[in-house]
């Protein structure tokens, strides 16, 4: 019936009435837009967010020496220290590290990305099963997801890797099988508690089947919860990734990722103090970004939490 | 009496989560692709050592028979032994806990002392420079890759500026007065000899710094948000009302309520605290649980890592336990459920 209306309205009036039917929503959000204006460390923390998805689409294009991603070798240039030529000096086997860094930036963004996509995925889907059947399913769900928050996610991750072979892949495979009990415990008590709510028992007794029930009315209501705790946790996946690549299970050579950078660097301390800061450095600007960026959207979403 | 049957069920509840994680380690210890038993009998080794090797681990039954075996040690307090060097690997773990824990706790002990009077001042001085900076340092100290910002410590502290030992726990050179708890700063204090104390502690103090910093930074954010709620509550005004002291109100009245959540939150942080140690104790060679998780990981000796895993699990739920019956005793009002 809408989209027949759609036809005969001219598109300005069309505008006009989907600004009239959603009055409430535009209100909402551009008292959230306000809102996160309020906050500069938002505002920093976004830019910062622009500038790295920036840095990441189009460093391919611009990088100096952009072979040195992929295993160049010039061992006549190793160890230099940052120069015009190499802004943030070169590394043991002569790669210019800027390079490396700016590259290291997009399969950071992406893995980071791509973990919170799988446990996202796993976590809301078992979560909204659990929450909404109840009873015997949920106690199976919600044990299975006690028994994964028992063991500091490290741990695991560590195990898994190792078991799978070190790879970026495989310890993003072991950090999203780490990450799902999170989504699936929030999930799961807004779930619970909405179940009660009136819309949910309206949609029910005119006939609303259950996926519908869980996916169409019910997920809007606490996407925002599940927003905000992504936003946050991107950055401390990325954080994990490069910890993984760090022990030595994560990326390996010649792969420019940033944890597995300060791993190799750290043999060339203390003399060779550039190969390891800079890839930190990067790092630091990312997963603060990211934690800026979710305090101010938690801000927006949940006024009540800022007191 | 409420107190008792609550920790009975709490610890009945233990059990069925530790059967699971144990399936769970055993699962992940037995994807390896890899076959871990020829890589323990080295690559000269001759079939028969190999098949001799498997037999000794019992790795040539059936996958649930080994399940049951492994459980049947484990009932036994025997969580298997390493295939490398064939300790046990309850003896590595008493051995290499003590570090770790010692860590933990000087860790733990200086986040809370720094990050209450800084929650307190922030709360007070809200949205004013005091507030701001402590919210700023939060956000960038758990924004901070610790294992970069131990190694940034330990080149600028200890090989440029020489002010704090390098890595380890203890001077190789000196011999240590004497080991009861195996936690050095104890033993040094009970055999009351403050050199040795003083350099156990010179070893311990950039490692916990770094460990410290999530703790401080949760700390820090959780604690002010209370003292600031607690704040309105009604019976603060009431007391200022009655003319009560700012000073009384704040430390007496207000701390009090609002400590609550983060003693409660300590629990969580222990745990968390102790995986995290990992990445700390590889940077400054710390030898401590983590160090022999990886080492034994990076071997893919799967044996430790699943008596680990367990023991690491085992502690944060009896921790978390724990927590939550203390939680009753500071907080009358909650009613154990």
């Amino acid at each position: 019936m809408a989209a027949e209306v759609a036809e005969v309205l001219r598109p300005r009036e069309w505008l006009g009435r989907w600004r009239e039917e959603n009055q409430g929503r535009i209100e909402e959000w551009r008292r959230g837009v306000y809102r996160f204006r309020q906050s500069t460390l938002s505002i920093v923390g976004l830019a910062i967010i622009i500038f790295l998805v920036i840095v990441a689409l189009t460093g391919p294009y611009w990088v100096p020496y952009p072979e040195d991603a992929v295993g160049a070798l010039h061992m006549e240039e190793r160890l230099h220290p940052p120069s015009r030529a190499h802004l943030f000096g070169t590394d043991e086997v002569g790669r210019d590290i800027f390079t490396r860094v700016v590259l290291g930036t997009q399969i950071s963004l992406k893995v980071g990305m791509m973990i919170l996509v799988v446990a996202i995925s796993i976590g809301v889907t078992l979560g909204g099963i659990a929450g909404y059947f109840g009873g015997a399913v949920n106690e199976t769900i919600m044990r299975l997801t006690d028994i994964m928050l028992t063991v500091p996610g490290i741990f695991l991750a560590l195990a898994i890797t190792a078991a799978l072979g070190p790879g970026v892949t495989n310890a993003m495979l072991a950090l999203s099988i780490m990450w799902w009990p999170g989504y699936c415990r929030l999930v799961q008590a807004q779930v619970l508690s909405a179940r009660e709510e009136d819309y949910v028992q309206a949609a029910l007794s005119i006939g609303a089947s259950r996926p519908r029930i869980i996916f169409r009315h019910i997920l809007p209501n606490i996407i925002s919860a599940i927003i905000v705790k992504a936003s946050m946790d991107i950055g401390f996946a990325i954080l994990n990734l490069a910890a993984l690549g760090f022990i030595g299970v994560g990326a390996q050579q010649p792969v420019p990722e940033w944890g597995a950078m300060i791993s190799y660097g750290r043999k060339y301390l203390p003399n060779w103090w550039w190969y390891s800061t800079f890839p930190g450095l990067a790092m630091f600007l990312t997963v603060f970004g990211f934690n800026m960026f979710g305090d101010g959207l938690r801000d927006v979403f949940d006024p009540r939490a800022r007191r | 009496m409420q107190l008792r049957y609550y920790l009975i069920r709490r610890l009945l509840l233990m059990i069925p989560v530790l059967i699971g994680l144990s399936i769970i380690t055993f699962v992940i210890s037995h994807l390896v692709p890899g076959d871990p038993i020829r890589l323990a009998a080295g690559p000269q080794a001759r079939l028969e050592e190999i098949e001799a090797l498997a037999r000794e681990f019992g790795m040539d039954k059936p996958l649930h028979v080994q399940y049951l075996n492994f459980m049947k040690g484990l009932f036994r307090g025997d969580l298997g032994r390493s295939m490398l060097d064939h300790r046990l690997v309850r003896t590595d773990l008493v051995r290499y806990f003590p570090a770790t824990l010692e860590l933990v706790l000087v860790s733990m002990t200086f986040a809370v002392i720094i990050g209450i009077p800084v929650a307190v001042a922030s709360a007070v001085y809200r949205d004013r420079w005091p507030d701001q900076l402590s919210r700023i340092f939060a956000l960038s100290s758990i924004s901070m890759p610790r294992f970069w910002l131990a190694i940034m410590l330990q080149l600028i502290l200890a090989q440029y500026l020489r002010l704090l030992p390098v890595s380890g726990r203890f001077d190789p050179r000196t011999p240590f007065p004497c080991h009861r708890t195996g936690l050095l700063l104890l033993d040094a204090l009970l055999a009351l000899d403050l050199k040795s104390f003083g350099l156990a502690l010179k070893h311990i103090a950039l490692p916990a710094f770094c460990q410290s910093l999530t703790a401080l930074a949760l700390i820090t954010r959780f604690l002010r948000a209370d003292v600031l709620e607690t704040l309105h509550k009604d019976f603060v005004m009431m007391a200022r009302a009655s003319g009560i002291p700012e000073q009384i109100i704040l430390f007496k009245y207000v701390l009090k309520n609002a400590l609550i959540a983060t003693v409660s939150m300590l629990g969580f942080l222990f745990g968390f605290s102790l995986g995290g140690s990992l990445l700390i104790e590889t940077v400054f060679d710390w030898p401590g649980v983590g160090l022999y998780a990886m080492k034994s990981a990076m071997a893919l000796d799967f044996q430790p890592i699943m008596g680990i895993t367990l023991f690491i699990g085992f502690l944060f739920t009896l921790v978390n336990l724990l927590t939550d019956a203390m939680y009753g005793v500071l907080d009358p009002r909650i009613r154990y459920g």
